[in-house]
């Protein structure tokens, strides 16, 4: 199940954000993501697999909302936009043009996090979380 | 004093991976290769066709492989014995690779040889159709492959994947004769669904297809050659700062 993966990615991903907030401690109450119909994530899975990852971490207790964001494809042949049948076909039903424009759908994106600001205690770690390897 | 604060980031869920990623493509445009990320369902083929081309390329490009695919059979010796030396990347068990391990893969090989000896760098991902999409690696192409097997519902089932590649490869296609599959049919899904990448049939078995293949990838390596001349010379940033994201 690669909810479980991209649940971690998220984690690292708000572990960088909580650096920026050095030397104080954010204690997030709500992560807001927006995720587009064509990803590869299934937001029930998604939140499923949150709760298991944030248990016992600094992120305990931060809900997730999810927003999910259609699939619009553009027509390049008349502009206008719509939404593929997915398993049945990406063309455009109006000209029968291949998905060439994806106006919206492909999100992952933390759009935003709902948090308070605490003094750490004790405080933080003085080694960055996310370290950047060189290969 | 607990103050309510919203950070309106807009950032991607996988932007830590993202972030290692680009730092891995500055040192490989420092170093000047072109890196290529291999992706299918499992079996599609990868191995077999890197085991079919590489000594064919090993001629005209300095290669290296980094092999993600546990399962895989890849022929190591026979590689190493064109010049082409096969590094394991470890993966924990994980359904794809992610650009820290890609990172790791490389510290193994930079004791071997120096990169910027290298015009090719491939990267053998995990056999998967899902997530490998979505988890960069620092790769400057992307090569998806479905062999003929699969049936023609695959890119209309997992269109991420086929959305994402520059290059499809339509595997087996020596097999064709025996299966009721119709080509054609796969060609135009993937189509519908990324209009613009290079649609290839190969089959490693025969041969057949193969040189096309093997014109893409000289296009390929020519294109990020004056993608190179056209930058500023290429520096690998500031002793890779960590990521670091609030507001
Ligand atoms: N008939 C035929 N079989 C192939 C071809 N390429 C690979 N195979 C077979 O498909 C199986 C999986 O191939 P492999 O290269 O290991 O796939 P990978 O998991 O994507 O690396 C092996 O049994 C190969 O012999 C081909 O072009 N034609
Ligand atoms: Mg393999
Ligand atoms: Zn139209
Ligand atoms: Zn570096
Ligand atoms: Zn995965």
């Amino acid at each position: 199940m690669h909810e479980v993966d991209m649940t971690r990615a998220l984690v690292l991903s708000m572990q960088s954000w909580r650096e920026g907030h050095r030397p104080q401690q954010p204690k997030v109450s709500r992560v807001n993501l927006q995720v587009g119909a064509f990803t590869c994530v299934e937001p029930e899975q998604l939140l499923f697999t949150w709760k298991v990852a944030i248990a016992n971490s600094w992120l305990e207790g931060a809900q997730l909302a999810i927003e999910p964001v259609p699939l619009l494809g553009r027509c390049l042949a008349c502009a206008s936009t719509y939404t593929p049948a997915a398993e049945q076909g990406y063309r455009s039903p109006c000209c029968s043009h291949p998905m060439e424009e994806i106006v919206c759908g492909r999100e992952l994106r933390i759009r935003s996090v709902d948090y308070e600001l605490v003094e750490a205690n004790p405080p933080p770690n003085p080694q960055p979380l996310n370290p950047v390897f060189c290969p | 004093m607990h103050m309510p604060l919203e950070d309106n980031l807009g950032l991607n869920l996988l932007a830590a991976n993202q972030h290692q990623a680009a730092h891995n493509r500055e040192h490989f445009d420092a170093w000047q290769l072109l890196c290529i990320n291999v992706m299918s369902s499992p079996g599609a083929g990868k191995t077999s066709l890197l085991e079919r081309s590489l000594p064919l390329l090993a001629t005209d490009f300095a290669m290296a492989v980094l092999e993600g695919d546990m399962t895989t059979q890849l022929d190591a010796e026979r590689l190493e014995a064109v010049g082409v030396p096969v590094v394991p990347i470890t993966t924990g068990r994980s359904c794809h690779l992610d650009a820290a391990m890609v990172a790791g893969g490389l510290r193994l090989l930079r004791q071997r040889l120096d990169p910027a000896s290298l015009d090719l760098l491939w990267v053998e991902n995990v056999g998967n159709l899902v997530c490998p999409a979505e988890f960069e690696v620092g790769e400057h192409r992307k090569v998806a492959l479905l062999s003929v097997t699969e049936g023609d519902d695959k890119p209309l089932k997992y269109p991420v994947m086929f959305r994402e590649a520059d290059c499809v490869l339509i595997t087996k296609t020596d097999l064709l004769p025996y299966l009721p599959v119709q080509v054609e049919r796969i060609e135009d899904h993937i189509k519908q669904v990324n209009p613009h990448c290079a649609v290839l049939r190969v089959s490693a078995s025969s041969g057949a297809g193969i040189e096309a293949w093997h014109l893409w990838l000289h296009q390929q390596v020519a294109a990020q050659r004056s993608a190179l001349l056209a930058m500023p010379a290429p520096q690998p940033s500031s002793a890779a700062a960590p990521l670091s994201l609030a507001r």
